[in-house]
């Protein structure tokens, strides 16, 4: 298991350093600065070997997180407890500086103790912790023996992730579905690769417990649906979505741990006991039918050796009602340029010599639009025989719907001791999609 | 910690140390009674932190009622207590009877005290191989099971990695299990995706192939795999490294996916990526055989667009593909041939000419394409004259009527007109083949050539199986046995999958642990002949550079030379039995790649007969604990055609190496002094 914990800061001087086990020497704590942080080479690696002992680091910042063991531990879970361990600095005491740590090494040294025991993690959710490590010493609180032990059979209960007793005058959650959608065309408009990875951010003011249920619109449920041959209520508090595609197949997904998997693989619903506050539900994956947002014809001409001419028309493919944001087409133009002159019809374009591109920016753009740009590029004459290799033409862009097809069927919320219901819980739903690695071939 | 030497220096250090850690007992042990759990808790895991055998004394009393305490948060924080006290004291938790309370806790109703008893008791059992200390059964495996649903995400883990080392009795019982390990591939945290994959992978092995189950089974491991690639970069990585392993055990990856996009690749302008490109489709078509005739028919498109580079590195690959699915594809070669004139690098046209060559009977016109090769015959590099000739011995043997005059043409130009000693060599011995026994050159020539399979980053068998069962954990990382970069008794159990394995135990090898500690590197990469003998053409090119043998640059030709034969010693000594024999074989052999060193056209005599020297006290020392008892002594430097001989007389010192045994490897070089 993990034998000891240290962070440092860019310099490399030790801010924390918390050794869980014998086995870890006061040796390592340089071993790691030597070898990693000042190595003369960049080390890309996120696990180093260092004379029998293994090093996992993660940057945060300028902050370097580094796990040190001597075992063969399982390195998944140690990197998904470094996050984990910046996840609840974050939630403690904001952003993960120097200057925050050194404030709060105390909470970090109480902190460290109690999710990581012996090298074997803990409970490590933020609103479990809260409870109990606050700073103030456990004896000083007089606490009654029932509210102990509520702490108790919190933090090692099954639902370790929210506290008993939250209250909240309005009931609010918002449901987020941010998208990042990824392609890669040829120039002839044949997709090679798309595929869309999306998460579900939900933040959740509910009262009580209240036992959740997401719907969407997984195609595996709605032809159960379908066969079942029932009407189905839940599909009439649809919250509303983009443009209009029926179901969609999920290649895979992941979800929070409160959400009770063996329910979802048995019967592909989706429920829940949602911790307070701002969470990750699910990420998911997908790549058929997906929607994308904007194609990108090229056309590159070489005019004789040194003139080149580059056409590019961008049409933006949903509804006219719908506005695209934040585009930025970024069109690479060979390593000889000498000049280059552009004409676009929408928005800004600059020749970028230091980027060796032309960055073509435009503030916002309506579904079923067209726009174009050509640039006439000058080439200074070159003896080098090997042609230019015609990078890809990359896109930014975000959009207010999802890519996928993804649509919020309903989240029903169900609190039985608290007298709401589900209709008293006010519901927010917004979709984003935004570009991942967007290329087109020219 | 706290570390009892730095108070012991003095007299009066020590009473005030004593008397702290008094003060502390009382305190601590006084913590443990608190009517508040936290405290309890608190008190317990510190008093486990201090590593004086004065404490721990003190512990086992409050550490046994913590064991048992009321609320969960201490029962929790207990049972990692007894894996920290094991490791202070391993005797004193075995004499107390904390194990047995241990075991207890893994029924106990709080999932995450289960969770950490467990994890303690998985440690504890590591120094222990042979211990049934978690004794898996079917009752305690099901408790797991109902544990790993309700606990948190680091317990879950801990569950499945024990689970890991379980092996169910029967198909039906791996296939239970399995049901209810599944939902877990859809969990947020990576690392109980990938131990759950684990899982799987191990257990899958017992179900039967034909099973239904089996097929829904592998269907569903994929899709989590190629998620986890969307994590964070640290995780994709530990993700990349697993995937290349799963993938190596179960190859059944879509090719023609990125068969599209690999061919798009190769229309490219960037010369070396469109190469790449090309060998990415070839390696498909070898890898998965179901894709190998869409990745024909994709290279034999490319070969239409005759851009010419990737003409060549096409006909390069399907040379390749050829050898791995013979009597398949021949259809092709008529397509190959119309290509002919555009080749101009070597290693295209040694390709085109081998697949000529070795396909001459279905070629009506093979004579005359080689032929038209053989004009330039001194104009080639020594690649494609070396195939030329084997090309031609090779046509001759399957049409001798028509082509005797080109073979003796070839075997002339090869021994009469070339400089090359490779070249002189191999006509040489096929002139003299030819000339003695026709039918014996024909067994030689033509014979049946072993199928090629995809080469690079293999890892071998054992250690992969070795590898599977340790998905996720560091040793996945490293492509490593755990035994490579764990110190001590830990982890050094070697796993195994129950299919392969018969009985399922693990099995313990005090022999490989030790030796395996010896030889860091993993016994993986076989080095070809072909690698073999490209290593000794290149030393003739590299010593002149050092001019002269400096006396600090010895170790690392000792090293050098390790490295050059490496492969092929260790094969030697693993083929013979007894130490005279094996003396015996190794002298030989290294005599012949010393002489290989001098008849390489050096003519500096002292420094080969320096380095021979040096090889030589390697190789004796290093295998047989012999060391030379003087210096090499060589008077005069070697000419060519000479030859001399030295006595080198041997002592024995120092330890054998042990060596793991290797797949066997066949050195033949030819030596011709000059």
């Amino acid at each position: 298991m993990i034998g000891g914990l240290f962070i440092y800061n860019h310099k490399g001087e030790v801010l924390i350093s918390r050794v869980y086990r014998d086995d870890i020497g006061r040796n390592a704590v340089d071993a790691f600065r030597v070898n990693v942080i000042h190595a003369r080479q960049q080390v890309r690696s996120p696990v180093t070997n260092i004379a029998r002992t293994s090093f996992f680091h993660v940057k945060r910042s300028n902050i370097w997180l580094a796990a040190v063991t001597k075992q063969n531990v399982n390195a998944a879970m140690v990197f998904e407890f470094l996050y984990k361990m910046c996840d609840v600095m974050t939630a403690y005491f904001g952003k993960i500086s120097e200057e925050n740590i050194k404030n709060n090494f105390v909470l970090i040294y109480e902190l460290l103790d109690e999710i990581l025991d012996f090298g074997y993690p803990q409970n490590s959710e933020t609103g479990a912790l809260k409870t109990f490590i606050t700073q103030q010493g456990i004896k000083g609180q007089h606490q009654t023996k029932e509210e102990q032990s509520q702490i108790t059979s919190q933090v090692t209960g099954q639902i370790g992730w929210r506290r008993e007793g939250i209250k909240y005058r309005r009931n609010e959650l918002f449901l987020d579905v941010l998208e990042s959608v990824n392609l890669l065309m040829s120039p002839q408009g044949q997709v090679l690769s798309a595929h869309v990875s999306g998460r579900v951010v939900m933040k959740s003011y509910l009262s009580g417990m209240p036992e959740c249920k997401f719907g969407m619109n997984d195609k595996i449920v709605i032809d159960k649906q379908g066969k079942g041959g029932a009407s189905d209520d839940a599909g009439k508090s649809d919250l509303g979505g983009g443009s209009g595609k029926q179901s969609i197949a999920i290649d895979d997904c992941t979800f929070h741990q409160c959400v009770r998997l063996s329910k979802f693989d048995s019967e592909r619903s989706i429920s829940f006991i949602p911790p307070d506050g701002e969470y990750e539900l699910m990420r998911y994956r997908t790549t058929k039918d997906i929607i994308l947002p904007f194609r990108v014809i090229p056309l590159v001409r070489e005019v004789g050796r040194t003139k080149l001419e580059v056409k590019v028309v961008i049409k933006s493919n949903f509804k006219p009602s719908l506005l695209a944001q934040k585009i930025e087409v970024r069109i690479p133009t060979p390593l000889n340029t000498s000049g280059v002159q552009v004409i676009c019809m929408k928005g800004k374009a600059k020749y970028k010599a230091s980027e060796n591109a032309i960055v073509w920016k435009i503030k916002r753009m309506a579904g079923m639009k067209e726009s174009q740009i050509s640039a006439e590029i000058e080439l200074l004459p070159t003896n080098d025989k090997k042609k230019w290799a015609r990078p890809p033409i990359s896109m930014n862009f975000e959009v207010p719907f999802a890519p996928s097809g993804l649509k919020v069927r309903y989240l029903k919320v169900f609190e039985s001791k608290l007298n709401y219901s589900d209709h008293d819980v006010i519901k927010w739903v917004r979709y984003i999609g935004r570009s991942g690695i967007y290329e087109t071939r020219c | 910690m706290t570390d009892s030497k730095y108070f012991t220096t003095t007299k009066k250090g020590l009473t005030s140390y004593y008397m702290l850690i008094d003060k502390m007992n009382v305190s601590l042990t006084q913590d443990c009674e608190d009517p508040n759990p936290l405290i309890r808790a608190l008190a317990v895991r510190t008093m486990g932190c201090i590593r004086v055998d004065k404490i721990t004394e003190y512990l086992c009393e409050p550490l046994r009622k913590c064991l048992k305490d009321e609320d969960p948060y201490v029962r929790k924080t207990a049972a990692v207590c007894v894996a920290k006290l094991h490791d202070i004291n391993a005797q004193l938790v075995e004499d107390q009877g904390f194990l047995d309370t241990l075991k207890d806790l893994i029924s106990d109703s709080n999932p995450m005290v289960v969770a950490n008893a467990v994890a303690a008791l998985s440690e504890i059992a590591e120094s222990h191989p042979n211990s049934n200390l978690l004794d898996l059964n079917p009752q305690t495996i099901n408790k797991l099971l109902t544990a790993l649903n309700e606990c948190t995400e680091w317990g879950q883990i801990f569950i499945l990695d024990c689970l890991a080392n379980y092996t169910p009795r029967d198909d039906r019982e791996s296939q239970s299990i399995c049901e209810r390990v599944t939902p877990r591939l859809s969990h947020a945290n990576s690392a109980v995706v990938l131990s759950a994959v684990k899982v799987l992978m191990k257990f899958m092995e017992m179900l039967p192939k034909d099973l239904d189950y089996y097929g829904t089974l592998l269907k569903k491991l994929a899709p989590p795999l190629v998620t986890l690639l969307s994590a964070e970069p640290e995780l994709q990585y530990v993700a990349l490294r697993n995937i290349n392993l799963i993938v190596q055990r179960s190859c059944n990856i879509k090719v023609f996916i990125v068969l599209a996009e690999l061919k798009e690749y190769a229309t490219e302008v960037d010369v070396d990526f469109v190469r790449k490109a090309v060998r990415a489709i070839g390696r498909c078509a070898i890898k998965v055989e179901q894709s190998a005739e869409r990745c024909v028919s994709t290279l034999l498109d490319l070969i239409q667009t005759k851009v010419n580079y990737v003409v060549q590195e096409a006909i390069v690959v399907i040379k390749d593909i050829f050898r791995k699915y013979p009597n398949k594809y021949e259809s092709v070669i008529a397509t190959l041939c119309e290509n002919l004139d555009s080749l101009d690098e070597p290693e295209a046209r040694a390709a085109m000419i081998w697949i000529v060559g070795e396909y001459a009977e279905r070629i009506d016109n093979a004579d005359e394409l080689l032929e038209s090769f053989l004009e330039g015959f001194h104009d080639e590099s020594t690649q494609v004259q070396l195939q030329l000739l084997t090309a031609i011995v090779k046509l001759f043997l399957k049409k001798p009527t028509e082509t005797q005059e080109l073979v003796q043409q070839v075997l002339s130009l090869a021994t009469q007109d070339s400089d090359n000693p490779d070249l002189r060599d191999r006509g040489y011995i096929y002139w003299r083949l030819l000339s003695t026994d026709p039918v014996a050159a024909k067994e030689v020539v033509l014979a049946e050539k072993p199928l090629i399979s995809e080469e690079t980053d293999l890892i071998e068998p054992t250690l992969l199986e070795e590898l599977i069962c340790h998905i996720g954990t560091l040793a996945s990382v490293y492509h490593k046995p755990p035994s490579a970069f764990v110190e001590g008794s830990r982890g050094v159990q070697h796993k195994r999958l129950p299919g392969s394995a018969g009985s399922g135990e693990s099995v313990e090898s005090p022999d490989t642990g030790s030796a395996a500690g010896a030889s860091d590197a993993p016994p993986a990469v076989i080095p070809s002949q072909g690698d073999l003998l490209g290593d000794l053409l290149n030393l003739d090119l590299t010593p002149p550079a050092t001019t002269g043998p400096p006396p600090p640059a010895t170790s690392g030709l000792q090293l050098g030379a390790m490295d050059l034969l490496g492969g092929g010693l260790d094969s030697l000594v693993c083929s013979s039995r007894s130490l005279a024999e094996r003396t015996g074989q190794v002298l030989k052999h290294s005599l012949v790649c010393l002489l290989a060193l001098m008849s390489l056209g050096l003519n500096d005599g002292t420094f080969l007969s320096f380095l021979a020297f040096f090889f030589f006290k390697f190789v004796l020392l290093s295998f047989f604990g012999l060391a030379p008892a003087g210096p090499l002594q060589v008077l005069t430097p070697l000419s060519p055609n000479q030859s001399i001989e030295v006595a080198l007389p041997l002592s024995t010192v120092g330890p054998v190496m042990k060596m793991d045994p290797l797949n066997n490897l066949q050195v033949t070089p030819t030596l011709h002094g000059r």
